[in-house]
């Protein structure tokens, strides 16, 4: 053998050491892998210490190693690591290979001895694979200064406001026809009971307002191509039947518009707007868009009120969808959440029962902007309640919808309850499973509101139901539920009862999620790359996630990750390129046959064919590196680097002890994996 | 199995770097245990999945071979998960041809966040095989080709 490779085993701590004999690895690999290469074997406590990557270094230069092998935690976590140190010692990088041996071994494993000889073999197939692997350089790619951002909530309005801040081009899609997201429906902020709306707006208005930021309202994303760096991504501009550059926001459309439509979105259905709208005062941009199902003009084809009074002729009933084309080099998501449907919950009556509200619902009802104008009354607009019963976790911490806690339930319970007290004085109880106020004032607030006389009930509310049983209870709704510190049942009428619903994914989360290649959670939010060291990064480079489209937070917490998402794009836009694993296919040209077999398989529609010479050739800068085609060609004339033919099925004899010396026996294979 | 000898066979599993590869580090860092007779190997891709490999894990003494990739419609490579699965169900119908029990060869779909599922379908996988018994290929008798259904002495002594 003409490779010297040094094998490294990490004992992290006693993370492997513990359920893997360590020594026993390093001895076995200096003893039994030697005739493959292998000179020098060791083990260390933390390999990836400034101590442990050292001794690769020093080793490199010493014994003039020219092939490394760490065996140690997943390559997902410290590949770079060990790969940097090797370059450090002038060894190129991608001749280092990780074993996993703690997230594949130590971790899943409780028989010492049969984890130790499942380590063996793990480290054998590495072994053998890095024989194999080849010098790589990096592929060095150039990063677009311009940025995407998917979502106008308040993540994506901070992330947006981040980047243009420092210069730097934003293009910000919003769905809707007014950016604000959620917070902008809301009344009050916990803890600190902050007018929502007061401290959003001014965001709103600088993001409308920004020489760097390309709002793109009523729009949708359509398609996404390219990779990090360097995305074209296809926005659909919905048709407004407004001309943005004559409309001035003055509003007599819609005063004009003879046509109601109940606010589903905006209003959560407790308030009108015309068929002609902008969601809400503050409304950015300030043009309103024409609601084309309920246009009276585009149902029965006579109206037209608002173009007849439109001052400035910014009416256009003939306008169509606009399909826009951006380059951008980074894409952050913040598309925010939807709100648990509560009706899937027959039992506590939305839908059914009247004056049962959702959490949203009763934002909108506290808000003066709202459809009662901050007058909290029941469903017939007038009456106010004397008593409200106020159920925590409606959709959540539930087997039966999400397992999950919504992180914000409690505290908007809170923030109800107080308002109920402040505004009309009436009796609240919470019905909570457990008070969850980890925030900064957040269990003050809670000590609040104890000391103002709301009610707190422990136990998970049985029936909403409105059948009087016993005096008192006519008319009224009646909250079955077990007291569970008391262990009694509890009947209590009440008039009103608001469900805090909890916050789910999307609806249609998935399909965004494949459009821009990220993966989702069991629950359908977005996976960030490191759940605690990188939380706003994904496993694709160049897509980033900021607020609740990651999982339930509140609004602080959101704002940390936009502010979050838009530094780490920042860095990137400095560093001017990015450097990529050189995980590419490439046709020897002279093997070729011209069949065509890889042409169809390649969705990138990476691979082109030479008419002239009948060969097919790979664009290295639209291959994706999966290696379908390599696995596909009937002539071998395909190879993938990082990942060829040679290195994988010199892994597989590696793993099944195939390069032992004397070659593979029963008892080896006995030994590798004892009974 | 009566034996004080259990049968403990070798699976070789393919994983993808996108989702099962990362469904196999997260069942890690939640510490769920699973038996230890698979070894994995991370491609790009299910896609990336050579028919050889499958064929040289079992002749090189392999008892099984695992194939994950991502759900469906969730590829990071668009649709390579698709042909991943029409190659495994060629492979398989190849395999038996060859004598091999279809059971031998299995196909998992599996996201980055199933972790208890891959570790799950491994214990399952390991459990099926083990019922199974080791894989005893047929030998070609006399070099003429042709199989030999006449287990030879040593093999069985094996």
């Amino acid at each position: 053998m003409t490779e010297k490779i040094g094998v490294y085993i990490c004992h992290c701590g006693t993370n492997i050491a513990g359920t893997v004999d360590v020594e026993g690895v390093a001895q076995w690999a200096a003893d039994r892998l030697n005739h493959r290469g292998v000179v020098i074997a060791r083990d260390y406590k933390f390999m990836c210490s400034s101590l442990g990557q050292e001794l690769i270094e020093k080793d490199i230069k010493e014994l003039g190693l020219t092939r490394v092998v760490v065996a140690a935690c997943s390559p997902h976590l410290h590949e770079q690591t060990f790969r940097t140190a090797c370059a450090r010692a002038g060894l190129n990088p991608y001749l280092c290979e990780l074993a996993s041996i703690r997230e594949q071994v130590s971790w899943v494993h409780s028989d010492k001895a049969a984890a130790t000889a499942k380590a063996k073999a793990v480290l054998s197939g590495a072994v053998e694979r890095v024989i194999q692997n080849e010098p790589l350089e990096p592929l060095h790619v150039p990063i677009h200064p311009d940025t995407l951002v998917v979502g106008g909530g308040i993540a994506g309005i901070q992330a947006a406001l981040e980047i243009a801040d420092s210069g730097r081009r934003v293009y910000l899609v919003e769905r809707e026809p007014s950016i604000g997201g959620h917070m902008a429906q809301f009344d009050k902020t916990f803890p600190t009971l902050d007018c929502s709306a007061c401290i959003l707006t001014p965001k709103m208005v600088s993001v409308g307002s920004h020489p760097n930021i390309t709002l793109l309202a009523w729009s949708e994303v359509e398609k996404v191509d390219g990779y990090v760096g360097n995305f074209t991504v296809t926005v659909r501009k919905k048709a407004s039947y407004v001309n943005d550059d004559l409309c001035t926001g003055c509003g007599i459309c819609w005063q004009k518009c003879p046509k109601k439509v109940v606010d589903e979105v905006f209003e959560a259905g407790l308030g009108y707007r015309k068929a002609i709208y902008t969601p809400f005062a503050q409304a950015v941009p300030r043009y309103p868009v024409i609601d084309k199902p309920n246009c009276t003009f585009f149902l029965k084809g006579t109206c037209k009120a608002c173009e007849k009074f439109c001052p400035t002729g910014a009416i256009d009933f003939t306008q169509e969808d606009e399909l826009i084309t951006v380059q951008v080099g980074n894409i952050i998501l913040a598309t925010g959440y939807d709100l648990f449907d509560a009706r899937r919950i027959a039992q506590y009556g939305y839908g059914r029962l009247a004056n049962v509200f959702t959490s949203l619902e009763f934002e909108r009802l506290c808000n003066a902007a709202g459809p009662t104008n901050g007058n909290i009354v029941l469903r017939d607009g007038k009456t106010a309640p004397k008593a409200v019963g106020i159920i925590h976790c409606v959709g959540s911490r539930d087997q039966n919808y999400n397992a999950y806690c919504s992180t914000i339930c409690c505290m908007q319970s809170l923030k109800f309850a107080h308002l109920v007290k402040e505004r009309i004085g009436a009796e609240v109880y919470n019905f909570y499973i457990d008070i969850r106020t980890p925030g900064k004032g957040y269990e003050e607030f809670y000590q609040r509101l104890l000391d103002e006389g709301a009610h707190f009930v422990r136990g998970k509310v049985a029936e909403v139901s409105e059948f009087a049983r016993l005096p008192g209870e006519e008319g009224k709704l009646v909250i079955q539920v077990e007291d569970t510190l008391t262990g009694k049942q509890r009947r209590i009428p009440v008039d009103m009862v608001v469900l805090s619903a909890g916050l789910q994914s999307r609806h249609d989360a998935k399909q965004v999620a494949k459009l821009f290649g990220i993966s989702c959670s069991a629950d359908n939010w977005y996976i960030e790359r490191h759940p605690k060291l990188d939380p706003v990064a994904t496993m694709t480079e160049g897509i980033f996630i900021a607020g609740c489209v990651q999982g339930p937070k509140d609004i602080p917490a959101s704002v940390v990750q936009g502010a979050a998402a838009a530094a780490r794009v920042l860095g990137r836009i400095q560093q001017k390129e990015i450097a990529l694993e050189p995980v590419r296919a490439s046709i020897n040209q002279d093997q070729c046959s011209g069949c065509r077999i890889c042409n169809n398989l390649c969705p990138f529609n990476a691979i082109l064919f030479h008419e002239d010479r009948m060969v097919s050739e790979v664009n290295a800068a639209l291959c994706q590196g999966c290696g379908t085609c390599v696995a596909a060609c009937p002539a071998g004339a395909i190879s993938g680097t990082g990942f060829s033919n040679e290195q994988i099925l010199s892994q597989i004899e590696g793993l099944l002890l195939l390069n032992l010396n004397g070659g593979r026996k029963v008892a080896e294979k006995a030994e590798a994996v004892p009974a | 199995m009566a034996d004080q000898e259990q049968f403990e066979p070798v699976i070789i599993g393919f994983t993808c770097n996108w989702c099962s590869y990362r469904a196999a580090d997260l069942a890690g860092t939640a510490r769920i245990k699973y038996p230890p007779n698979v070894r994995l190997i991370r491609l790009m891709c299910s896609g990336r999945l050579d028919p050889t490999f499958v064929l040289k894990a079992l002749s090189g003494g392999a008892d099984a071979v695992l194939i994950t990739g991502c759900h469906p419609g969730e590829c990071h490579y668009i649709e390579q998960n698709y042909k991943a699965m029409r190659r495994f169900l060629l492979m398989r119908r190849t395999l038996a041809q060859m004598g091999i029990e279809p059971g031998r060869i299995k196909l998992v779909w599996a996201s980055a966040a199933e972790g208890v599922k891959l570790a799950q379908e491994i214990t399952n996988m390991v459990e099926e095989i083990r019922a199974l018994g080791p894989l005893n290929w047929p030998k070609p008798a006399d070099g003429n080709g042709h199989l030999s259904v006449k287990p030879e002495l040593e093999e069985v002594a094996a």
